[in-house]
């Protein structure tokens, strides 16, 4: 699959997706299953799938205890361990699931090889990947929890106060929140990232790019609404309302644009358990991470271990014990 | 085979070619950079399916008839008893953080070498058979047929991987290539592909407890020239016992210490400072391998070889284990052999009888490493050093990629190189530690038909070391692994000519001071030490 293809595939498809919904809506006149069918059912795909997806991962056992270890281990009592890159205890394995999940301690470590004349090898730090990936899963995280204003009445303290410090600059009306322009920023990293490194596009697929493009577009339809191209934010209230609360009400006039907007949110939810977003929870049973480095000190068991055929010692002795003898080797037979 | 120069062997293009690397089959498979065929005899020994005579270069591999169904079934059956397998097919989001991590892309430039897109070769018919979208968008959802050219291409990129884990450490979600090499050489070996570098030490080591097939009278004769030769460096008489019942510590080490140049002397120093301590210890011509090649073709083979070791403790009623210098060795000894033949109840906790320390790190696989062993040793002031002796080395250290991100044993051998030399510098900082770099032949690669491999894949390491030669004027690299001790030399001889490596405690033996020796004029190796040239 080359680069082309992978992407302009994606990219037909988002907008395949987003004409869809515009005739839906504004031809066919079906709000309620693009209002309340639609994402009833993602999220329902999306609940399900991601349990189901998880389950299946922890169906197969972990064998062996294999932790990939980042620094010196818990040996002798003098030696200053590493507790969090490499830990010996449930408690550090715990600090560097959170250090790994809350702020990418992996992607961190990202360096950049260059060969130059010699040869010599140099190795530069690199963070823009951590930076734009932390970017962009906090203002992903944020947008989402900002979006709970939708579906609860009144809105929980949280919310607003996450509302009041992500539009802290108090710049425009209605305020602009930073995280939506942080989420644009960030995935728009990611994309011309994919696309214009040369290794990074070699590998990519289009479950690679059609992720970031729907995320894109939402982020795009979500600013138009808020910013540009206003809708009946009244009538998507009671809209959303009606939908967390398990009692639909589709009222009249809401613009197209936001049943596009949910549309593509809610083929994002359908599509997450089926797709490498799923790394999202499988970060979290990942063995060389959630493993603590102690396997000499306590025994790490393995369901399906079984005994196998060895080459016994007594077979040895047999086929050597003439040489053993001669050798003054010791021997359990002396014939 | 004569390979390129080393100035034209480090011109590497790293661009990608135009080509999707799913269009690029047939893979061409180039001399250099591949192991011959396992011989039958090899396989039939250990009872390894398909045996026969094979070529790579041949178009014919001699498949059986369902070869396909045998790797599916294989697949099918690893994704339901490795949570790592099913897990690391399922999750990669391909940020290509690893590409520029592994030492085989940094040293060839294959784009194939790529952590991610080796694993891709794999994952790519994971997802062709084993998920919904990929059995239905087929190509588009990244999937891609199991065909004899693909199996041909996997079985190329899973010989040019050492399992050396360094993409796993830089991973954000710690998918470790080790593993899908580990389960991909597993599949393979269903259809009797693998190496005669790894399946010849496989039988060997099932039949005579070791890899290079020394029976018990060789290894007897090997003592004999050791302990010569130790006597005539140091007027000392050091007098190892082998298969000995009730000595208190079984000694086990990759069997490269009986026999190859760098080991050897590293198994001189380790016999003068056991003999110094009055150690009651005893070698094994049986378990006379701490090395695991089964390691590199079944997980089931791994624990077959490695059961004699258990099986000789028990016989010897020995209280615990100690073992040498090794990389993969300790790899699979810290984070399997417990799993595998745990609770090790017919021993006991290991105590140094030396200092009374308890090794609280392995008190239930009662297996200690002997840098653990040195380093409190010296810890305790238990030996008498002189580093002057070794002043004619100045010393880098390479950390082994198994010890260092299988386990994590960073400061100790730091410790006892600080103590027993005077002059030491590190390598630098992304290449050391938990950072450093393979050798470029680890993991049963070995051999010598594929040397550019090896010398593309060991680029980052000498090229660290060549910065530390320059500067500091490094002459010599120390380490703590059979491997190392072996390929290293090969790899800075073509990299940077005169450069001696050395085993560890090759180094405690040049500086230890013995009770009764005679004036030192000589390290292990017979040259004059500092001071002493003209004696």
């Amino acid at each position: 699959m080359n680069f082309g293809l992978s992407f302009w595939v994606s990219v037909f498809i988002v907008a395949a997706l987003i004409l869809l919904a515009l005739v839906g809506v504004e031809g066919a006149k079906m709000h309620s299953l693009f209002g309340v069918i639609v994402p009833y059912a993602a999220f329902l795909v999306f609940g399900i799938g991601v349990i189901a997806r998880v389950l299946k991962w922890g169906r197969s056992p972990v064998p062996f205890r294999i932790p990939t270890t980042g620094g010196q281990e818990y040996s002798l009592p003098w030696i200053k361990t590493n507790k969090y890159d490499n830990p010996s205890t449930t408690f550090g394995v715990i600090v560097r699931m959170a250090l790994e999940v809350f702020a990418f301690r992996s992607l961190f470590r990202n360096t950049k090889v260059e060969l130059r004349e010699g040869p010599q090898l140099a190795y530069g730090s690199s963070k823009w990947l951590w930076i734009g990936s932390l970017a962009f899963h906090y203002s992903f995280l944020i947008v989402l929890l900002r979006h709970l204003r939708f579906f609860t009445e009144p809105q929980p303290f949280f919310v607003t106060i996450i509302e009041s410090l992500d539009g802290f600059l108090q710049i425009g009306a209605p305020v602009l929140y930073l995280t939506g322009i942080a989420l644009l920023g960030g995935v728009t990293y990611l994309l011309i990232r994919r696309i214009s490194i040369p290794q990074v596009r070699y590998i990519s697929l289009a479950a690679d790019y059609f992720p970031l493009v729907l995320i894109l577009c939402i982020g795009v339809t979500g600013i138009l609404m808020r910013y540009f191209y206003k809708v009946d934010i009244v009538g998507i209230k009671t809209l959303t309302l009606g939908l967390a609360h398990l009692n639909p009400k589709v009222p009249e006039g809401i613009g197209v644009l936001f049943y596009i907007h949910l549309f593509l949110v809610s083929v994002l939810f359908a599509y997450f358990p089926f797709s490498k977003l799923t790394h999202m929870a499988g970060v979290f049973l990942s063995p060389t991470r959630n493993l603590a480095n102690n396997n000499r000190m306590k025994m790490h068991v393995n369901p399906w271990n079984y005994p196998v055929k060895m080459h016994t010692y007594e077979e040895y002795e047999d086929e050597n014990r003439d040489v053993m003898i001669e050798a003054g080797l010791p021997v359990d037979k002396k014939e | 085979m004569a390979i390129p120069k080393p100035n034209e062997l480090s011109k590497i293009d790293y661009t990608p070619p135009q080509k999707g690397w799913m269009d690029t089959l047939p893979v061409e498979i180039k001399p250099g950079m591949f192991c011959h065929a396992g011989k039958a005899k090899s396989l039939q020994t250990v009872g390894f399916p398909n045996p026969r005579a094979w070529a790579i270069k041949d178009d014919d591999w001699k498949l059986p008839e369902n070869w396909k169904e045998i790797v599916l079934e294989g697949i099918k059956e690893r994704l339901a008893k490795y949570r790592s397998f099913q897990l690391f097919m399922d999750i990669c989001v391909r940020c290509g953080a690893c590409a520029d991590k592994c030492h085989y892309f940094i040293g060839g430039g294959d784009p194939k070498n790529m952590p991610v897109l080796r694993a891709e070769l794999l994952r790519s018919v994971y997802r062709k058979y084993f998920t919904a979208s990929g059995k239905v968008l087929g190509k588009l959802a990244g999937g891609r047929e199991l065909t004899y050219d693909a199996l041909k291409e996997l079985w190329y990129y899973a010989y040019q991987c050492t399992e050396c884990r360094r993409c796993s450490l830089f991973c954000p979600y710690g998918i470790d290539t080790a593993e899908i090499t580990i389960i991909a050489r597993e599949l393979l070996n269903l259809l009797g592909l693998n190496t005669d570098w790894i399946s010849g030490p496989v039988a060997n080591c099932y039949m005579t407890g070791n890899h290079l097939g020394l029976r018990p009278h060789t290894i007897k004769d090997t003592f004999d020239m050791f302990v010569t030769d130790i006597e005539a460096a140091t007027g000392i008489k050091v007098a190892p016992t082998f298969n000995r019942k009730g000595a208190e510590i079984l000694y086990v080490v990759p069997s490269g210490d009986f026999f190859d140049e760098r080991g050897s002397y590293t198994t001189m120093g380790t016999l003068l400072l056991l003999h110094e301590l009055g150690l009651d210890y005893t070698w094994s011509t049986y378990a006379s391998e701490g090395g695991d090649f089964g390691f590199f073709t079944s997980n089931e083979m791994a624990k077959r070889l490695h059961t004699k070791i258990y099986a000789e403790a028990k016989r010897l009623k020995v209280k615990w284990i100690m073992g040498g210098e090794c990389g993969h060795m300790w790899r699979v000894w810290h984070q399997y052999h417990n799993t595998w033949f745990g609770p090790m109840d017919n021993l006991e906790e290991p105590v140094s009888p030396i200092t009374g320390t308890k090794f609280e790190n392995t008190k239930s696989n009662k297996t200690v490493h002997i840098v653990e062993f040195t380093a409190d040793l010296i810890r305790h002031g238990k030996l008498k050093l002189d580093p002057s002796r070794n002043d004619a080395r100045i010393i880098s250290f390479h950390d082994s990629c198994n010890t260092s991100r299988g386990m994590g044993m960073l400061e100790e051998p730091r410790y006892i190189i600080n103590n027993v030399c005077n002059n030491f510098h590190e390598m630098p900082a992304n290449t050391i530690r938990e950072q450093t770099f393979c050798c470029g032949s680890g993991s049963g690669l070995n051999a010598s038909e594929n040397t550019e491999l090896r010398m593309r894949g060991g680029l980052p390491r000498a090229n660290a070391f060549r910065h530390v030669n320059k500067k500091f004027g490094v002459n010599t690299l120390s380490c703590i692994c059979a491997i190392d001790r072996a390929a290293l030399q090969p790899l800075l001889d073509y990299w940077v000519p005169g450069i001696r490596i050395t085993g560890l405690h090759e180094l405690v033996g040049n500086a230890l001071i013995l009770k009764g020796e005679k004036e030192r004029t000589t390290d292990l190796r017979g040259d004059p030490l500092p001071g002493k040239e003209g004696n």
